[in-house]
C-alpha cells in the first residue's frame, strides 16, 4: 500500500463518515430509545445532546462533501443508485433536527414532535444501513454513470444492514446515556444495554456472514491469503471487545461501555475497510480512477491537514465544557 | 426523450424549492449572529443588563432559526449528487473542494460553538462566551464567503480548464475564487442577511410599542434596527447597481431579460417600469417605460446603443418574465426600504422616534420584506443564468442525474409536504417568542426548564411554575 494523495483522501473520507457514524449514531439511538423511556426522562435525554448534535451532523456534510471533492465520478455514480435512501434520510433528518427544537417550543404538541423525532431518527437510521447495503452489494454502472434503477436498492441484504444499524446505534445510544446520566434513567440505559448487545452481537455475525457472497472479490480479501492475516483478527478482536463490553456492563462502570462500544464500531468499519479498499464504488471504480484531478486533490487535502486538528481541538472542547452527568433536574441555564 | 425532459423539469423545480427554503434560514441567521455579536459586546463594555437581556432574548430565536438552516442546508448539498449527478461530475473537480472548504471553515466552526453559546452561560466565563458568540458570527460570513464564491464561480467562470473527457478542472484557484462577479455577490448578499434581520428586529420591536408593552429593551432593538437602515439601505442600492454593471459586462443576457429588452436600441434603451414580457412574439406588452434612462443607468449616457434579446439565438433566451418580475420586486423593497430608514431619521430629529405610530405600523408591515426581497434576488440571479448551469459552459438540461422521474417526482411532494409543516410550525414558534417582550431577568435558551423546575409530574409542572411561559 502506498501512501499516495487518493489513499490520503480516501482515510479522509473513511474518517469522516466513521466520525459521523459514532456521533450522530449515539444521538439517533438515543431518540430511538425514546419511546421505551419514562415520559418524565425524555428531557434529560435530549439534554445531554442539545449542545452537541449539530456538530455531529456536520460530520455528514464533511463525509458527502469530501466525496464530492475528492472522488466526484463516484458521487455522481453512488448518490442517484441511491436515491431513495439518501432522500429519505435527509427527510428523516430534517424532521427530527427541529422537532428537537420543537418539541421544547410547545408544552400542548410535545407529544407530537416527540413522535416526529423517533420517526425521523429511525428513518435515518435505517436508510443510512440500507445505504451502506447497496454500496456493498455494488450497483450497475454504464459509460461511467449509474445505469440502474431507482429501486435496485432494495434487497433482503440491504435490508438486513439497515436493521443492523438501527440497532447498533441504539446500543451506542444507551452506552451513553449510561455515561451521561444518573438515577432511574441510568438503571434503564443499563437493562436496555444489556440486551442491545446481544442484538447487536447478532447483527454483525449475520452482516459478515452474508458479506462475502456478495461480490468475489469481498471473498477473496477475507479467505485468502495474506489478506486473511489481517482479516482473521478483525473477527477476535470483535470477540474480545464485545465480551469485555459485557463485562463492564454487568459490573456497572459507567464509562467504559460507552468507549467500548466505540471500538466495536471501529472494528465494524475496519472491517468494511477491508472488504472495501481500494474500492470506492465496489467492483467498478478504484480511488485512482474516481480520483480527481491532481489540484483538486492537493487544495482540498491542504484544508484538511490544516483543518482536521483545529477542528478536532475544539470539538473536543465543547465536548469538555458539557462533560459529567447531566441531572434529572439539572438542565442548561 | 419526454420523460428525461420530465425528469430535469422536475429537478428544477425540486432544488429551487429546497434551495428557496434553505436561503431564508441563512439570510435571517447570518445577520442576527452578527446582531448578537454586537449586543454581547455592548454588554461586556457598559456591563448594563439591558443589552444581556437583548442577547438572551434572541439567542432563543436564533436557536429555532439555526436549526431549521442547518437541516435545510444538509440536504443541499446531497441535492448535487441525487439530482444533478452529471454536474457533479463535470464541474465537481472545481466546487467540490470549494464546498469542502465552507464545511471545514464555516460549518465546524458554527457547530463546535453554538453549543457554548446557547447553553454554556454558566459553564465558561463571559469572555469565553463572547468569544463563542464571536465564532459563531464570523461562522456564518465565512459560510457566505465559500458558498457565494461557488455560485458566483458558476455565474462567470474562470480560472479552469477542460480535460478531454470534457471535465472542467482547475487551472488557478486565486482566479476561481475571486471571480468577477464574487466581491458584488457577496457585498450585496452580507447586506441584504442584515437588512432582513433589521427588519424582523424592527418589527418585532415595533410590535411591542404599538401594544404599549415596550421597556427599555425594545426601544433599543428599534432603534438598532433603524440606524441599520438608514446607513445601509442606501449602501445596497449602490452595491446593486453595480453588481448590474457587472453582470452587463459578463452575462449581458441576462440584463436583457431583466430589463426586458426584447428589441435593439441603436440609439439609447428605455427604462421599463412595467409591462408583460411575451416570449412567444419576443416582445413587451402593455410597456410603460422612460425613453434612454435605461442606457443612462446601464451605460451612463443617455444615447448609448443597447443589443436585445434579438440578437441571442432563442435557445439561448432566459425565461423572461419570471426575471423582469423578480428583479422589480427586488428592487421596489430596496426603495421601500430606503424610505423607511429616511423616515426614521426625520423622526429621530423630531425626537419622536419612539412615539410616531406610523412609522411603528410601516417597520411592522415592512418585518418580512426582507425575505421577499432576498428571494426574489436569487430567483433573478439563478433564473436569469439558465438555460445553463456553469454559464456558457453546461446546460442544465444536461446536467441531470440518470433518474427517472417519477421518483424525482416523488421525492419534491415528499420535501413539498414535509417542508411546509415544519416551515409553518417553525414560523409560528418564531413569531410567539417575538411576541413577548423581552424584559429583566430574561431565560436564555433553556431546554424543557419548567417542566422539571417542580419535579415530580411533567405535565402539571409547566402549569406550577410561576415564571414567565417558556415557548
Ligand atoms: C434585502 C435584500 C435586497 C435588496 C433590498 C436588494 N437586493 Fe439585489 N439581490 C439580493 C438582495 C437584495 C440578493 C438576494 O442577495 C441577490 C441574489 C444574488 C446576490 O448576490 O444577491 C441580489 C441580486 C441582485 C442582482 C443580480 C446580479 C446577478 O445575478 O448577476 C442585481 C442586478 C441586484 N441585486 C440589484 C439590486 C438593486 C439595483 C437594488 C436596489 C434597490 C437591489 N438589488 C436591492
Ligand atoms: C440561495 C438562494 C438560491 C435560490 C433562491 C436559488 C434558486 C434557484 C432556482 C429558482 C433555480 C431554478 C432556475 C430555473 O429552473 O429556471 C436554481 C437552479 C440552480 N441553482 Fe440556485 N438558487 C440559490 C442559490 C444557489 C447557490 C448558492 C448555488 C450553488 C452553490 C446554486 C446552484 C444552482 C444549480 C446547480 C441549479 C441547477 C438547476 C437549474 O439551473 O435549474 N443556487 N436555483
Ligand atoms: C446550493 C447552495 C447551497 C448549499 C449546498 C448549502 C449547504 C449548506 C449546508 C450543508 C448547511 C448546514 C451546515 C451545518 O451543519 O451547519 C448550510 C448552512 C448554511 N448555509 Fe448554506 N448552502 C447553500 C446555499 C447557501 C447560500 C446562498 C448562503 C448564503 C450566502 C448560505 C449560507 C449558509 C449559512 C450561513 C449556513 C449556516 C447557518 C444556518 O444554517 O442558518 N448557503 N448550507
Amino acid at each position: 500500500m502506498i501512501l499516495d494523495l487518493p489513499t490520503i483522501m480516501a482515510f479522509t473520507v473513511a474518517f469522516a463518515v466513521f466520525l459521523y457514524v459514532v456521533m450522530d449514531g449515539f444521538d439517533l439511538g438515543l431518540a430511538i430509545l425514546f419511546p421505551f423511556a419514562r415520559p418524565g426522562d425524555r428531557d434529560t435525554m435530549v439534554n445531554t445532546i442539545a449542545p452537541v448534535w449539530d456538530g455531529n451532523e456536520t460530520w455528514l456534510v464533511l463525509g458527502g462533501g469530501a466525496v464530492l471533492a475528492g472522488f466526484p465520478q463516484a458521487y455522481a455514480i453512488l448518490l442517484p443508485a441511491l436515491y431513495v435512501p439518501i432522500i429519505a434520510m435527509l427527510l428523516g433528518l430534517v424532521f427530527r433536527g427541529v422537532a428537537f427544537e420543537f418539541r421544547f417550543r410547545s408544552q400542548r404538541r410535545q407529544h407530537w414532535w416527540d413522535r416526529g423525532f423517533v420517526l425521523g431518527s429511525v428513518v435515518a437510521s435505517f436508510m443510512q444501513g440500507v445505504a451502506l447495503g447497496t454500496v456493498l452489494q455494488g450497483v450497475t454502472v454504464v459509460d461511467g454513470a449509474y445505469g440502474g434503477g431507482w429501486c435496485d436498492w432494495l434487497t433482503p441484504f440491504s435490508v438486513l444492514c439497515g436493521i443492523s444499524v438501527c440497532i447498533a446505534y441504539m446500543l451506542l445510544g444507551a452506552c451513553w446515556l449510561i455515561a451521561k446520566t444518573e438515577g432511574h434513567l441510568r438503571d434503564d440505559a443499563y437493562a436496555w444495554a444489556r440486551k442491545l448487545v446481544f442484538a447487536t452481537l447478532a447483527a454483525i455475525v449475520a452482516v459478515s456472514l452474508a458479506t462475502p457472497f456478495l461480490l468475489g472479490q469481498y471473498w477473496q480479501r477475507w479467505f485468502e491469503w495474506p489478506t486473511i492475516a489481517v482479516t482473521g483478527l478483525v473477527p477476535l478482536l470483535v470477540a474480545l471487545v464485545w465480551l469485555a463490553l459485557l463485562r463492564t456492563l454487568a459490573a456497572r462502570r459507567d464509562r467504559w461501555p460507552f468507549f467500548l462500544s466505540l471500538a466495536l464500531f471501529a472494528l465494524c468499519f475496519a472491517g468494511l475497510g477491508v472488504s472495501i479498499y481500494p474500492d470506492i464504488v465496489p467492483g467498478t471504480l478504484t480511488i485512482w480512477e474516481a480520483a480527481a484531478p491532481e489540484k483538486s486533490q492537493v487544495f482540498f487535502m491542504t484544508g484538511v491537514i490544516l483543518l482536521i486538528p483545529v477542528i478536532l481541538v475544539y470539538t473536543g472542547y465543547s465536548y469538555w465544557v458539557f462533560r459529567g452527568k447531566v441531572g434529572a433536574d439539572a438542565g442548561y441555564h | 426523450m419526454l420523460d428525461q425532459f420530465d425528469a430535469v423539469l422536475l429537478a428544477r423545480l425540486q432544488f429551487a424549492f429546497t434551495m428557496s427554503f434553505h436561503i431564508v434560514f441563512p439570510a435571517f441567521t447570518i445577520g442576527l449572529a452578527s446582531f448578537l455579536a454586537v449586543l454581547e459586546t455592548m454588554w461586556l463594555i457598559t456591563s448594563r443588563e439591558i443589552y444581556h437581556n437583548l442577547l438572551k432574548y434572541w439567542m432563543r430565536v436564533f436557536s429555532v432559526a439555526f436549526g431549521m438552516g442547518v437541516v435545510s442546508g444538509i440536504v443541499m448539498t446531497y441535492q448535487f449528487g441525487t439530482n444533478w449527478s452529471v454536474f457533479s461530475d463535470v464541474a465537481g473537480p472545481v466546487v467540490g473542494p470549494l464546498m469542502a472548504y465552507e464545511v471545514m471553515t464555516a460549518f465546524f466552526l458554527e457547530a463546535g460553538f453554538l453549543g457554548v453559546m446557547l447553553f454554556g452561560t454558566d459553564k465558561v466565563g463571559k469572555g469565553l462566551h463572547a468569544f463563542a458568540t464571536y465564532a459563531v458570527a464570523v461562522g456564518t460570513l465565512l459560510s457566505a464567503f465559500w458558498i457565494l464564491a461557488v455560485n458566483s464561480w458558476m455565474q462567470t467562470p474562470q480560472g479552469h480548464l477542460v480535460d478531454p473527457d470534457g471535465r472542467i478542472v482547475p487551472g488557478d484557484w486565486w482566479a476561481i475564487i475571486f471571480n468577477p462577479s464574487f466581491p458584488y455577490r457577496l457585498v450585496h448578499m452580507v447586506i441584504a442577511a442584515y437588512l432582513t434581520t433589521a427588519l424582523v428586529v424592527g418589527a418585532a420591536a415595533a410590535w411591542h410599542m404599538l401594544r404599549r408593552r415596550a421597556q427599555g429593551e425594545s426601544r433599543i432593538m428599534f432603534s438598532m434596527a433603524m440606524w441599520m437602515l438608514l446607513l445601509v439601505a442606501p449602501i445596497q442600492i449602490f452595491a446593486g447597481d453595480q453588481h448590474g454593471l457587472n453582470t452587463l459586462e459578463h452575462q449581458p443576457i441576462k440584463i436583457m431579460a431583466m430589463e426586458g429588452h426584447f428589441e435593439s436600441h441603436a440609439g439609447g434603451a428605455p427604462l421599463y417600469l412595467f409591462g408583460l414580457p411575451n416570449m412567444e412574439e419576443g416582445r413587451m406588452d402593455y410597456g410603460l417605460s422612460i425613453p434612454k434612462l435605461g442606457s443612462l443607468i446601464l451605460q451612463h449616457d443617455l444615447n448609448a446603443a443597447m443589443p436585445g434579446l434579438d440578437t441571442v439565438p432563442r435557445e439561448d433566451w432566459p425565461p423572461v418574465p419570471v426575471v423582469f418580475w423578480s428583479f422589480r420586486i427586488m428592487v421596489g423593497i430596496g426603495f421601500l426600504m430606503l424610505t423607511v430608514g429616511l423616515w426614521s431619521g426625520i423622526a429621530r430629529l423630531r425626537g419622536t422616534l419612539h412615539e410616531s405610530r406610523w412609522l411603528h405600523r410601516a417597520a411592522l408591515a415592512m418585518g418580512p420584506a426582507g425575505f421577499v426581497a432576498v428571494l426574489a434576488g436569487w430567483v433573478t440571479t439563478e433564473v436569469g443564468r439558465q438555460p445553463w448551469v456553469v454559464y456558457g459552459m453546461l446546460r442544465t438540461a444536461d446536467a441531470a442525474s440518470p433518474v427517472a422521474a417519477p421518483a424525482v417526482g416523488t421525492s419534491l411532494m415528499a420535501f413539498v409536504v414535509v417542508y411546509t409543516l415544519i416551515f409553518a410550525a417553525g414560523t409560528i414558534y418564531m413569531l410567539r417568542m417575538m411576541a413577548r417582550p423581552p424584559h429583566d431577568h430574561e431565560r436564555g435558551p433553556l431546554r424543557g426548564q419548567p417542566q422539571h423546575a417542580a419535579g415530580i409530574m411533567p405535565g402539571g409542572a409547566a402549569a406550577a411554575t410561576s415564571g414567565p411561559e417558556l415557548r
